[in-house]
């Protein structure tokens, strides 16, 4: 068997000793940073990537995918405790979840969590481990205008499930892919948008724009709201494990929810936020059992399905980055240029070129699910602990380590002014409601749809017409059409106002 | 006309004005055609679908009701001012500036400066707090970054280390 010969290289390479360590350190950090309330994976990885410059690159990648499962979890026990979504794939954990730790439930609200992510988490790795080596079959099927449509699929897909206006987050998207077009045209070498700063002619970094607007623009906000915002529910913590009642509603809930994760983390654009909501929805559709409490009371199903959706989501999504090398959400995007920065082009020829890397990667991911179980159910006391630190010592750090991670990119005082720049365009962006996710996703994608719209064209001789009468490239723009369509049918939008609204 | 939604009104007058912006930058470069594209095809595409995004989006906020006019409501300028500026301050502090012979005073003096000034920005400000938690940072940052990652930084002033 092809899948296991791979797998055991890949736990070959992610079980020595070192990246064992790198792992743990990945976890941990993440949590750490994650369990922080207002941030989220996104900001979490911008800010500890400068930490993974100095590591060999299967380390460094090894290390990254532990800070961004330690961070998604690390978000959910600030959307249980807290109440505070650190990510969009949170949003409906908060709902059940807070309701849980207000009955003082939270032990079993996090262990649910917790263990619903390790079992999605493991899952997902087979499910990636089995359908990476057919995918990048397609993937060399691909020619420029495939890839362009595929982006498109990807952007739409994005944007589609972003909470609030629809036309709002496309026009983020737009804005990011313009300021992915900052910097030298690397067709005719003409500075674009540079006004003669030399340092913009090499693009703007996208880790100036994740941490100014994700980092600084979300402590702005938070610093704007009143101390009585942040209430923190510290004291009524008891009893850890979920009791035996618990568990059989949740494993129910948590097969549904990796089951569905799995198939919507494979689609690009959004998949663990269409998987968390789609999980809730499907649950909430259930009958009830008798004794049980209802939706939106503190019902563990409500935190179990969504969280093992994600997860499952979460890791499904590794499959679009390693087998195309389109990024299909915002951590992704950040994992792209990691990637790059290690002089590795994500994308079909990585399993042929690396496939220590690749394989390591996959196996580390199972790793990294292992060590966020063993990390945080003895640790839950502690995070619990880390929340009743006040915001006033919390944001000079947050600030802080901003700052040093800006820097430490490319040694550049520059990034750090740019970093300022971005910071207030973030808090604008809060301010006017905007949702800044699509804004990275674009900015990665935007050199990428440009250089493959130009090579599609190029072949057409300038023929539009190129993008539909491909067969592979018209059916995906028919199906991001089909999603734009589904959207905007005013059934379904209505219903997705609730979702987003309810409770 | 009146503003049912203000802040998806300005968020349309921001689109519309970066997307004529970079349209309008974009004439500058050669547009080329479909099949040779020059470096402002693609960006005057995009700048001219985000200005009528934009357009389209001040449009619906004047028309559409909703229930509280979606203000966009105060500003939080101290926070903003204070966070920013503790983020310029470090980079000057870090680098130095040369332009008023400011000598780089290395990451320690300006992990001090950035967090007072980044206090500021909450809503109390208690200096032995505040002198503590600067020390613990610079202390942290040293052993993390410095000694454990071996990142490149100047960690003490210029005219210290020569």
């Amino acid at each position: 068997m092809d899948l296991i010969a791979n797998l055991s290289l890949g736990f070959g390479v992610a079980f020595t000793p070192i990246n064992l360590l790198y792992a743990f350190i990945g976890c941990f950090l993440g949590t750490v940073i994650g369990v922080l309330p207002g941030i989220g994976p996104v900001a979490t990885i911008a800010m500890l990537l400068p930490a993974t410059y100095a590591l060999p690159p299967v380390s460094a990648l090894i290390m990254l995918a532990g800070i961004y499962y330690g961070a998604q979890y690390g978000g959910s026990t600030t959307a249980i405790l807290v109440n505070l979504p650190g990510e969009t794939s949170s949003v409906v954990t908060c709902i059940d979840g807070y309701q849980m730790a207000r009955q003082g439930r939270a032990g079993p609200a996090l262990a649910a969590a917790g263990l619903g992510s390790f079992f999605a988490g493991c899952v997902g790795t087979l499910v990636l481990a089995a359908f990476a080596v057919p995918l990048t079959e397609v993937a060399f099927k691909f020619g420029p205008a495939e890839y362009f449509s595929l982006m498109v699929l990807g952007l739409i897909g994005a944007v589609v499930l972003a909470s609030g206006s629809l036309l709002k987050a496309i026009g983020m998207i737009l804005l990011g892919l313009l300021l992915g077009l900052v910097g030298t045209d690397v067709n005719s070498g003409v500075a674009r948008f540079s006004f003669d700063i030399p340092e913009l002619t090499d693009g703007i970094g996208f880790i100036v724009i994740a941490m100014g607007v994700f980092g600084y623009g979300e402590i702005i906000s938070n610093l704007g709201k009143h101390e009585s915002e942040r209430e923190v529910f510290t004291t009524k913590v008891k009893g850890l494990m979920p009791t035996k009642q618990d568990f059989k509603r949740m494993v129910p809930a948590v097969l549904r929810g990796t089951a569905l994760g799995s198939v919507l983390g494979i689609l690009p654009g959004g998949g663990a936020v269409m998987a968390a909501f789609g999980a809730y929805t499907i649950e909430k559709k259930t009958k009830l059992q008798p004794g049980e409490v209802p939706f939106g009371k503190g019902n563990i199903r409500g935190v179990a399905a969504p969280e093992s959706a994600n997860n499952a989501a979460s890791q499904t999504s590794f499959i679009p980055l390693l087998t195309l090398g389109i990024p299909p959400n915002a951590v992704m995007a950040l994992m792209v240029g990691a990637m790059t920065i290690h002089n590795i082009q994500p994308g079909p020829q990585v399993m042929t070129s690396n496939p220590e890397l690749f394989w390591g990667l996959i196996a580390s991911m199972w790793i990294g699910n292992a060590m966020l179980i063993i990390l945080n159910l003895p640790l839950i006391g502690m995070w619990i602990k880390l929340l009743t630190v006040p915001y006033r010592w919390l944001f000079p750090a947050i600030v802080l380590f901003c700052a040093i991670g800006v820097y430490s990119t490319n040694n550049n005082t520059f990034d750090v002014w740019m970093v300022g720049i971005f910071g207030f365009v973030g808090y604008l962006f809060i301010k006017l409601g905007v949702e800044p996710a699509p804004l990275l996703l674009g900015f990665i994608l935007g050199p990428m749809m440009e250089e493959n719209l130009r090579r599609a064209l190029l072949l057409s001789r300038g023929d539009w017409s190129v993008m539909v009468t491909r067969p592979l490239s018209a059916s995906l723009l028919a199906a991001a059409a089909a999603l734009l369509v589904v959207v905007l049918l005013p059934s379904i939008k209505k219903k997705r106002e609730e979702a987003f609204v309810e409770d | 006309m009146l503003i049912k939604s203000q802040k998806d009104f300005y968020s349309g007058l921001l689109f519309m004005v970066i997307g004529i912006a970079f349209a309008w930058g974009a004439t500058t470069y050669t547009i080329g055609t479909g099949a040779r594209m020059g470096p402002g095809y693609f960006p005057l595409m995009l700048g001219i679908l985000m200005a009528l995004l934009g357009a389209v989006i001040i449009f619906n906020a004047m028309i559409f009701k909703t229930e509280d006019g979606d203000k966009i409501g105060a500003w939080a300028w101290k926070p903003l001012f204070f966070v920013i500026a503790a983020n310029l301050v470090f980079g000057v502090m870090l680098g130095g500036l040369p332009s008023i012979k400011l000598p780089a005073m290395g990451m320690i003096a300006a992990i001090y400066v950035l967090t007072f000034v980044a206090a500021l920005a909450g809503e109390e400000f208690k200096l032995k707090e505040v002198t503590i938690l600067a020390t613990l940072l610079a202390i942290a940052s040293y052993l993390g970054f410095i000694v454990l990652l071996q990142l490149q930084f100047q960690a003490w002033p210029t005219f210290i280390t020569g």
